[in-house]
């Protein structure tokens, strides 16, 4: 698809970003991020500094603080056009599908106007035929269509729209390809779907997120009191006989305000959003996106998610009498024209009893009876057989007999151990049991057993009895299911699991679906599902996967995660911080605290230079990590905090060391201070 | 740190801290529930509906956390103008038999200011400037209602943390009448007999008088010149020691009746009271921890904070005993013995270790009654009451106080680390959303900035100064501690400064309320907000809030906001003092 193949570093998204790190330096758009808005008046203030420094300090040295401070600001600018600019490109090669097309209005006597697809307004009746570009939004209220949705789902095969039941939206700037429909408007000209795709993944509307309105708010408390720390350092200076300059003092303060996650929070952000997008799911507002990682009740919808969409023949029971290759056979007979995957899965169960491929072409006396919901059967009357397969009852009533004992107890067997039983009968005989079974996706098992260990509750809805759904249930490892689930009941269960303090997401397509879409915490609507369902959900699915609903979940959970990350880092980052410039502040006054250099930088101008240098760099070493995600891993909540409090807490104290030290023996070998 | 003793009564002194927790936390869990059954009932209950009826109580009438926050306020408003008001005009009041005049405007509103807020401050000495009046009624009670009112607010606090979807987090009235009744009173009044026991004194005398015997030599030297004369006669101070000193140390008030404190020899007699009188300071703190537990139905969480506190107070203390064994080596270049350690300022009595397990514990919580002088301590050993006072208090802490200072911490640290377990932050089912992040890190930010302004200021200012007896580095730590002891309610002093100042007693009087009832009201809107939330399920996927990685993460936030915020004072004070001490080839 157009959207996904995009690299992390593309030449062209990096050169805009950095003329727009430029834009961003105006204080009015700075002024959003607390941190980054101290650090500019920083940057001017060490500026101005440079014409009134004190004597002692030479111009090289206030120079490069000034313009190190400046970096600073551009590079968490640049990281945060960074993570814009990939979303930019995407929402042009989105804007790129839509061309200037024309609509057939249908007028109220039935003729047809054409008229610029701009005009059409909700509530207008339009026809696309074959070749067409749909216009705008819409629900089909007459005919049926092969559709090419490539532009927004990037998936090539056609689908299926047609009126009435669940795939009856279509989509503005996509193809009919073949017949024609007639559809109501559902969305205004800037309201569509593609509008709104397109603003979603560039970023324009994006508000802050409740996690990052609390982070917001720690961070600019951490500044206010790094603010007064080195105000009052100033005064309490006074006292010692120590006078510090305004270099000095601003390179301290920038070092210690939290510039780190100050610099690369939004980029974080709209990364999240971004590999959301990547994954070819649409969030609607970034708060979605952190909700996915505070699900921790998922309800799977069996068909789809868990099982491979349909039941599949396993086995042949014959009745007493018959040979299993008698009953294969007939069984692949009654199929061969039922194109449901149940039948072609009976057509080639069959072809392991080394009954040869047949296809409709070879008989043309035959007379198929297609699959009503009246008799509840299908099969074929060929040759003078009359083959039929069907639902047990439904069979009983063709034979007009009770079935063997035998048979009996075999379809009792199947469907106690969860298979749907199919009859096969030839007139009055009954020939034997196709065993239909639920074939559980490869992979889930072990999927679901993480999910369990990181505290999340796997449920598997069902329209299946009990039985069966337990039999799936267990086969899946899903830790609970809803067996005869009616919409209602899942509303129902949504409800039940929040007042429980659960958070839960669910996928869902059908109309009936949109109320528990609207009530679950993330509700992942499919983009083939009506358009009632796409406005009830949080997200849309542009592949309909309704597996994906795991990713999404783990996706959530990297985005805070990163960010909480990057807190941590950037926050013990300051230990070193302050072993690299208090010692540098004082010994002028007091050589004796020589020992409290432990890094044993070579100058004290070089120590501060050095560690504002780091502080800069820093920004800049962890774009990647910001816009793609620190690694998830599925562990428990207090493995994983062990894990990342290791790695971002003590790293974050240790790393600066290390970082300075090399800076300083860089700065001293350019001979810089 | 070679004295076994010493090793030996860190263990029995941690070991009884354990045992005592637990029975501590349960009788509270009793006390601080309005209907709650002691077995002091059938002697306290009739009383208990007396005073509500007396007040125009109503025990089963909750207040929301704004209601509960008035309550405080003006009781706690009400009890500094009568306090002003009695120190004004102890000359006109009975019990003043040396009689003492009224008290100074400035001096009145600091001691108001500072018994009101738990502090304890004194910028007087108690025996030469109040009366047994003034002590009693305006001080005393104080020790009891301020230490009430602690407790009450962390209370609040749990109860706002346990319950979900509710409004109301108690009746503040309840709190102070039930906290009293049945906790400080009647532990106070055994405490005190315990005192008299040891050698504390306890009655309404003059003061008695002695003829000393470097008079008697004085007088055979300069014959009867008015200087010998002066020094023949020594005043020994009396009073009402022991029934003050008792909710001094219990209710982690401080203040001494002598103005020597703890090192009086009528205020703490014996090893055996020095040593009860600092597990004394521990006793309600170390019990609300399992309070908090049994409360939020998770005792593992009681006792992981427990566990961060007793970890913070294990290195203070070990750290303190270790610098001042370590001594000076500018004695030690006079032909002082090394090994004695560091004993200027320090009770023969008491020895080494016996001082730095009490400055320790007296800064851990905020306490503050002393049994050294802390300004004598070396530079490291008085870095430690210093950098405890400024860590909030949190360890034990004070009456209450304590508790809620660490669960914001505990806040803080769940939301800095919580998103890395990949949720939105939840503290025992509570999510930690944006209004819980604000008022916590302006609960911290409050203190932060007010001890750092007012030390700052002070120490750029004349009036700030010219009150130090020393220069140099050691001077300012000296103003940094008496800001930092002010805004923690904490009350010791590190002394070397004169604070009986119209500025000094005005600023330190507004660092005091700041840093009490500030913190106290942004504690309650975190209380009230929390106590609206719903509880959501706990599960595998829930932030820890019990074992060691909890326990670490809490220490190191705790550790990190600490020094990140107050490392450039101190290294500009003890720090440089210490390498200046280490380093310089002068002997003074």
């Amino acid at each position: 698809m157009a959207i996904k193949s995009h690299a992390l570093l593309n030449r062209d998204i990096i050169s805009d970003a950095a003329l727009s790190s430029l834009r961003k330096l105006n204080p009015r758009t700075l002024m959003k991020n607390p941190v980054m808005f101290v650090t500019e008046v920083g940057a001017v203030l060490t500026t101005a500094g440079l014409f009134f420094r004190p004597p002692t300090e030479p111009l090289g040295f206030g120079v490069q603080i000034a313009l190190w401070l400046w970096f600073t600001v551009l590079f968490a600018n640049f990281a945060e056009a960074m993570a814009e600019g990939r979303g930019k490109a995407q929402a042009d090669s989105l804007r790129k599908t839509r061309t200037r097309t024309t609509a057939n209005r249908v007028l109220a006597l039935g003729s047809v106007e054409k008229i610029p697809a701009e005009m059409l307004r909700r509530g207008d009746v339009f026809v696309v035929s074959a070749g067409e570009i749909i216009p705008a939004d819409g629900d089909i209220i007459e005919g049926v269509a092969t559709v090419d949705e490539s532009a927004i789902t990037g998936e090539s095969a056609p689908v299926i729209r047609e009126a009435g039941g669940d795939r009856s939206a279509v989509t503005g700037g996509t193809r009919v390809l073949s017949d024609q429909i007639k559809a109501v408007v559902t969305a205004n000209p800037g309201e569509s779907f593609m509008d709104h795709m397109i603003s979603l993944v560039e970023g324009a509307q994006r508000q802050k997120t409740p996690n990052e309105i609390s982070l917001t708010i720690l961070l600019s408390a951490l500044t206010i009191i790094f603010l007064v720390v080195v105000l009052t350092l100033k005064l309490l200076g006074t006292y010692a006989g120590l006078s510090l300059s305004v270099t000095v003092l601003t390179a301290l303060l920038v070092c210690l305000i939290p510039t780190t996650i100050g610099g690369l929070l939004s980029a974080i952000g709209i990364a999240g959003i971004d590999r959301m997008v990547q994954k070819n799911v649409l969030a609607m507002s970034g708060k979605a996106v952190e909700a996915a990682g505070d699900v921790d009740v998922l309800l799977l919808d069996k068909t789809g998610t868990i099982t491979l969409g349909n039941r599949q023949a396993t086995e042949f029971l014959p009745a007493p009498g018959v040979a299993v290759q008698e009953l294969a056979d007939a069984a692949q007979l009654a199929s061969l024209a039922d194109e449901t995957p149940e039948g072609r899965s009976i057509v080639v169960l069959a072809k392991d009893f080394g009954l040869r491929g047949r296809s409709i072409a070879e008989m043309p006396h035959a007379n198929f009876i297609a699959f009503s919901a009246h008799t509840r059967m299908s099969g074929v009357d060929v040759d003078g057989r009359e083959i039929r397969k069907g639902a047990p009852d439904a069979i009983k009533a063709f034979t007009g007999n009770d079935f063997p004992p035998e048979v009996e107890e075999a379809v009792d067997k199947v469907s106690r151990s969860g298979g749907t039983s199919l009859v096969v009968a030839e007139r009055q005989r009954v020939l034997g049991v196709v065993h239909l079974k639920d074939i559980v996706k490869g992979g889930l098992k072990d999927r679901f057993t993480r999910f369990r260990t990181m505290g999340i509750k796997t449920v598997m809805i069902t329209g299946d009895n009990r039985i069966t759904a337990e039999t799936i249930a267990r086969e899946a490892g899903v830790d609970d299911f809803l067996a005869e689930a009616r919409p209602e009941d899942k509303l129902a269960l949504i409800r039940k699991e929040q007042s429980l303090g659960h958070l839960v997401a669910m996928t869902g397509d059908g109309t009936n679906d949109a109320p528990a879409l609207a009530q679950a915490d993330v509700g992942v609507a499919m983009n083939t599902g009506t358009q009632a369902a796409k406005e009830a959900g949080n997200m849309v699915d542009l592949d309909s996967n309704p597996t994906k609903l795991i990713e999404v979940v783990e996706i959530g959970k990297q985005l805070l995660i990163t960010r909480g990350a990057l807190t941590t880092f950037s926050i013990a980052n300051d230990v070193a911080k302050y072993f690299a410039i208090i010692p540098a502040l004082l010994i002028g006054l007091y050589p004796m605290i020589a020992p409290l250099n432990i890094m044993k930088l070579a100058s004290p101008h070089s120590a501060i230079l050095s560690a504002v240098i780091f502080n800069a760099l820093i920004i800049i070493a962890l774009i990647p990590l910001a816009l793609k995600g620190v690694s998830f891993r599925p562990l428990s909540a207090s493995k994983l905090l062990r894990r990342n409090l290791l790695i971002y807490g003590l790293g974050g104290i240790i790393v600066p060391f290390a970082g300075i030290k090399l800076i300083d023996m860089i700065v001293i070998w350019l001979r810089l201070a | 740190m070679t004295d076994i003793y010493g090793w030996l009564q860190l263990a029995v002194f941690s070991a009884l801290l354990i045992v005592l927790t637990k029975p501590v936390g349960l009788y509270l869990v009793r006390v601080l529930d309005a209907d709650g059954k002691t077995f002091l009932d059938f002697l306290l209950k009739p009383l208990e509906r007396i005073l509500y009826g007396l007040f125009g109580i109503e025990p089963e009438k909750e207040q929301d956390w704004k209601e509960y926050a008035v309550s405080l306020l003006l009781f706690s408003l009400a009890g500094l103008i009568l306090t002003y008001l009695i120190l004004r005009l102890q000359n006109h009041l009975p019990l003043n038999p040396q009689g003492f005049g009224g008290v100074a405007q400035h001096l009145a509103f600091n001691t108001a200011a500072s018994f009101t807020t738990n502090t304890n401050w004194q910028s007087y000495g108690g025996e030469s400037t109040l009366s047994y009046f003034s002590q009693m009624v305006a001080l005393a009670s104080h020790n009891f209602f301020s230490a009430a009112s602690g407790i009450a607010v962390a209370a609040a606090l749990v109860r706002g943390i346990a319950r979900q979807t509710s409004k109301t987090i108690g009746n503040f009235w309840v709190d102070l009448v039930r906290v009293n009744l049945y906790l400080l009173i009647p532990l106070c009044l055994l405490y005190a007999v315990f005192l008299v026991s040891q050698g504390v004194i306890d009655n309404f005398h003059p003061y008695a008088q002695a003829k000393t015997v470097e008079a008697a030599q004085l007088q055979h030297i300069l014959g009867s010149s008015p200087t010998a004369q002066q020094a023949a006669i020594q005043d020994i101070a009396q009073g009402p020691v022991a029934s003050q000193a008792a909710i001094k140390m219990l209710g982690t008030n401080g203040g001494g009746f002598m103005n020597a404190n703890a090192s009086h020899p009528y205020e703490n007699p014996t090893p055996l009271s020095n040593f009860i009188q600092i597990l004394s300071i521990f006793l309600i703190p170390s019990g609300l921890t399992y309070y908090l537990g049994r409360m939020v139905n998770n005792r593992r969480h009681g006792w992981a904070i427990w566990a961060a506190m007793f970890m913070l107070f294990a290195a203070g203390a070990t750290a303190c005993w270790w610098a001042e064994a370590a001594g000076n080596p500018r004695f030690t270049a006079l032909g002082i013995d090394a090994a004695a350690g560091n004993m200027e300022g320090k009770e023969l009595r008491f020895g080494i270790f016996d001082t730095a397990l009490f400055a320790t514990v007296t800064t851990d919580a905020s306490c503050g009654a002393v049994n050294a002088m802390h300004d004598s301590f070396t530079p490291l050993g008085g870095l430690v009451p210093l950098f405890n006072i400024q860590l909030g208090e949190v360890v034990f802490g004070g009456v209450g106080a304590g508790l809620f200072g660490i669960l914001i911490f505990v806040v803080l640290a769940i939301f800095l680390a919580g998103l890395m377990v990949g949720r939105t932050p939840e503290y025992l089912g509570k999510k930690i959303e944006a209004y819980d992040v604000k008022v916590s890190v302006l609960a911290v930010l409050t203190s932060c900035v007010t001890i750092l302004v007012f030390a700052a200021g002070a120490a750029a200012s004349a009036w700030g100064t010219s009150s130090l007896n020393n220069a140099g580095p050691h001077g300012l730590t000296e103003i940094i501690y008496a800001f930092s002891s002010a805004v923690g309610n904490n009350g010791s002093a590190f002394a070397g400064l004169n604070t009986d100042t119209v500025w000094w007693n005005t600023t330190m009087g507004v660092a005091m309320l700041v840093g009490r009832f500030f913190f106290m009201v942004f504690v309650l809107a975190l209380a009230g907000n929390l106590a609206k939330k719903k509880i959501v399920a706990s599960h595998g996927g829930s932030f820890p809030v019990a074992g060691m990685t909890f326990v670490l993460l809490l220490v190191g936030t705790i550790i990190i906001v600490g020094a990140l915020t107050f490392l450039p004072a101190l290294a500009l004070g003890p720090i440089v003092e210490h390498f200046i001490m280490m380093n310089s080839t002068l002997l003074f």
